[in-house]
């Protein structure tokens, strides 16, 4: 075999690689000559080949000749259209051509230099060129970035990025020649530049997507040769070797979505990205914590195909708008409805869907609280309702029960709406509340009537659960009053809206009977004070809640903790849990606006005081009235 | 109208809010009857064609209502689910006469 380039795949690999696999090739015996350019081919005088001259002068002997050679851009018609071209037609970051008339994407064109020969790049130049063509004028195509994964004869390679390294770059490299696996890693500006493997692709993903993210990998850095697996984040059951999953392995454990089907939907339908397969598997798209796994999937069947999810996610297909450019247009525009903001930022349907409406609403309370006006039909039934839905159409109550504490008079008012209500099934949630199953719709307003106890706001984007021990007042090791802690919690939260559930709990002393390392705000007591934990969750994926501050009095407590819900509340995007806010911007950020200065705390409190001021129980509300049509369903007369 | 059809009149437009809907109860299956935001109603059988969720309690958005189980999204003209799902949920035929909703049972 004979290559231009000094070692094979000399654009897909690094040097070493390339020896490693040409090595590996020698074994089965194919011969190489590299870095020759051939100049003839020899004519043996009877209409047949005889050999190949190349430009050193070296001869070879041959049979049979066959030549590859890869694609060129075809720009005769743009050249007779006297359009600029060089190694192809060139084109701006808006696609169009030297003529502003005349657009152009695809192989034939030249990018700030780079001519594509792959369909990944193509989709992202055709979204962006529609986009002009439509008159909207708001994408802007800035290159691709590519990932090569080949398989040559059995052995896995794959590449992206800057793989060659160079000044102002570090290399990370692993090397086993004998086990056939070599992986180098290149690092600039504590961000991942590029990567090349061999023998061992199955991270390939990965490192493409913090190539991609461009996120800083220096608290990765000592692990980040081994993987994600080495990292603890693997998607459930560790399972992050997509390539080496079965068919029949489940990928999403809420769906029942096995791999073989998704291979399958993607192959048959043609899905390139990770929103495509979701819809058509359903795979991901109820809790999500198989996104990761699912993308991984894709990338392994489509190869260089894949489309990366765009870090800007737009909110839903009806607008190009990110969750953030939506709230900031809010915010500076004082927009108040739906309607206006529809209007403003020209939203491509008459009014929304159930994705974005919801959002919506969010960012319109909190951004304007006390002057924009809640929608109801914007919002999940639960939140219309105020109980949760059930797969049989019923609901659940779950009356507040601040801390965690009742009373008798309580549990025998509970009692008595289960027995008048047959309430099908009463359990002690995890939250230290007592459910009520099983109810009917119109049903409700009569239970929270006979309850009479206020909403437990169990089933919203709200504030949830104060969860408490019984602290100092009971118990032998108990530091502070826990429970009076979490009670005034919970009443200065009461009918908090914010981007997702919060949870919050309160420890009387560090051994933590309220689990407090696992909630969105932890409280917990020592001798000396409080400590502050922020953006810990016990569900779809645990994470352990990370460490703000240390406070004295219980005064403290509410102002630092209300400071930081506040700032979730402004700045989270919407169905952002604490911890997904927190990695988004780091807890330094956090730190420095709740923590260390003073006067932007007491604002963000203020400003969260200032929210809840004077919201009604909503239980209490549809008691007095408000939104009866909604609970009286229309009777036939027989 | 067939023979087996009468329509019955049901509520005025005003007592369904605009983007949402009311539960007809019948012994064969309740019906959902929805207004959308140009006040245009629309009926189907109140069970989503995936796992039966009410229908009614959805989110109403053009002309579509999502469900509130599993999020499909459903055609309130046809009942159909929207692509890539597939079902579809009976509707019924309903009209409009001076501000009241009749329904085609």
């Amino acid at each position: 075999m004979v290559h231009l380039g000094d070692w094979l795949l000399d654009r897909q690999l690094d040097d070493v690689a390339g020896g490693l696999l040409r090595r590996a090739l020698e074994e089965r015996g194919i011969g190489f000559l590299l870095g020759k350019q051939t100049a003839a081919i020899l004519d043996d005088g009877q209409g047949g080949v005889a050999g190949v001259r190349f430009s050193d002068g070296e001869q070879v002997d041959a049979q049979l000749v066959v030549m590859a050679v890869g694609i060129r851009p075809n720009t005769a018609l743009a050249e007779s259209c006297g359009l600029h071209c060089e190694r192809g037609i060139v084109v701006s970051d808006a696609l169009q051509t030297y003529d502003p008339r005349v657009y152009a994407v695809g192989e034939c064109v030249s990018h700030r230099g780079v001519a594509y020969g792959l369909v990944a790049p193509l989709f992202e130049q055709a979204k962006v060129c529609a986009n002009h063509l439509a008159q909207l004028g708001i994408g802007r195509y800035q290159g691709s970035v590519l990932s090569t994964k080949l398989k040559v004869t059995g052995i896995d390679l794959f590449s992206a990025g800057d793989f060659m390294g160079g000044e102002g770059m570090e290399d990370i490299v692993l090397s086993d020649p004998a086990g056939g696996v070599y992986k180098k890693l290149v690092i600039k500006d504590d961000k991942l530049a590029g990567v090349c493997l061999y023998g061992d692709t199955a991270d390939g993903a990965w490192y493409f997507k913090l190539l991609r993210e461009g996120r800083s990998v220096a608290d990765l850095r000592d692990t980040l040769m081994f993987g994600e697996s080495a990292i603890g984040d693997a998607g459930v059951q560790g399972q992050s070797k997509a390539a080496c999953m079965q068919d029949s392995d489940e990928v999403c454990g809420c769906n029942g979505v096995c791999k073989g089907s998704i291979v399958k939907a993607i192959k048959d339908k043609g899905l390139f990205t990770l929103d495509e397969v979701k819809k058509h598997t359903k795979a991901a798209s109820s809790c999500g914590s198989c996104s990761g796994l699912v993308e991984q999937i894709l990338m392994s069947v489509v190869g260089t195909d894949f489309q990366e999810t765009p870090k800007t996610k737009a909110v839903c297909g009806c607008t190009e708008r990110s969750h953030g450019e939506v709230r900031k247009a809010i915010r500076e525009q004082h927009l108040l409805t739906h309607a206006e903001v529809f209007h403003f930022l020209e939203w491509r349907t008459p009014n929304g869907c159930a994705t974005c409406r919801p959002a919506i609403n969010y960012y319109l309370l909190s951004s304007w609280p006390h002057e924009a006006v809640d929608d109801p039909q914007s919002r999940f039934v639960n939140e219309r309702v105020h109980a949760n839905i059930q797969k049989d159409g019923t609901f659940s109550v779950i009356p507040q029960m601040k801390g965690g504490v009742t009373t008798a008079s309580e549990l025998r008012r509970i009692a008595d709406v289960a027995d008048k209500y047959q309430v099908p099934m009463v359990k002690v949630t995890g939250g230290q509340r007592i459910d009520l199953l099983g109810v009917k719709k119109e049903d409700l307003v009569n239970v929270w009537q006979d309850l009479g106890m206020q909403s437990g706001h169990a089933y919203g984007k709200s504030i949830r659960t104060v969860k408490t021990c019984v602290g100092s007042e009971f118990c032998r090791f108990g530091t502070q009053n826990s429970t009076q802690m979490g009670i005034d919690l919970e009443t200065m939260l009461a009918n908090m809206w914010s981007p997702h559930k919060v949870k919050l709990a309160v420890s009387g002393c560090p051994r933590n009977c309220a689990e407090a390392g696992i909630k969105d705000v932890g409280v917990i007591a020592v001798d000396s004070g409080w400590e502050l934990y922020v953006g810990g969750n016990g569900g779809i994926k645990t994470e352990v809640a990370q460490f703000l501050c240390k406070v004295k009095t219980a005064e403290e407590v509410k102002e630092y903790s209300g400071a930081f819900l506040q700032l979730y509340r402004e700045e989270a995007y919407y169905l952002d849990r604490t911890v997904h806010y927190i990695a988004r911007v780091g807890l330094d950020v956090i730190k420095a606006r709740v923590v260390t200065d003073a006067a932007s705390r007491q604002a963000l409190y203020q400003r969260l005081l200032f929210s809840l001021q004077g919201l009604p129980d909503p239980w209490a509300a549809r008691i007095a009235g408000a939104q009866k049509n909604e609970f009286i369903p229309i009777k036939l007369e027989a | 109208m067939t023979d087996s059809q009468h329509w019955v009149q049901i509520c005025a437009l005003t007592d369904i809010p605009p983007q949402g809907s009311r539960v007809v109860e019948r012994a064969s299956g309740n019906v959902a009857v929805f207004r959308t935001h140009d006040d245009k109603v629309f009926a189907l059988l109140d069970r989503c064609p995936h796992k039966g969720g009410p229908l009614s309690q959805g989110i109403v958005h053009g002309e579509s209502v999502t469900c509130p189980l599993h999020s499909w999204n459903i055609d309130l003209a046809t009942g159909a689910a929207r692509a890539p799902d597939e079902g579809c949920a009976r509707h019924f035929p309903v009209k409009l006469e001076h501000g009241m909703v009749l329904l085609g049972l």
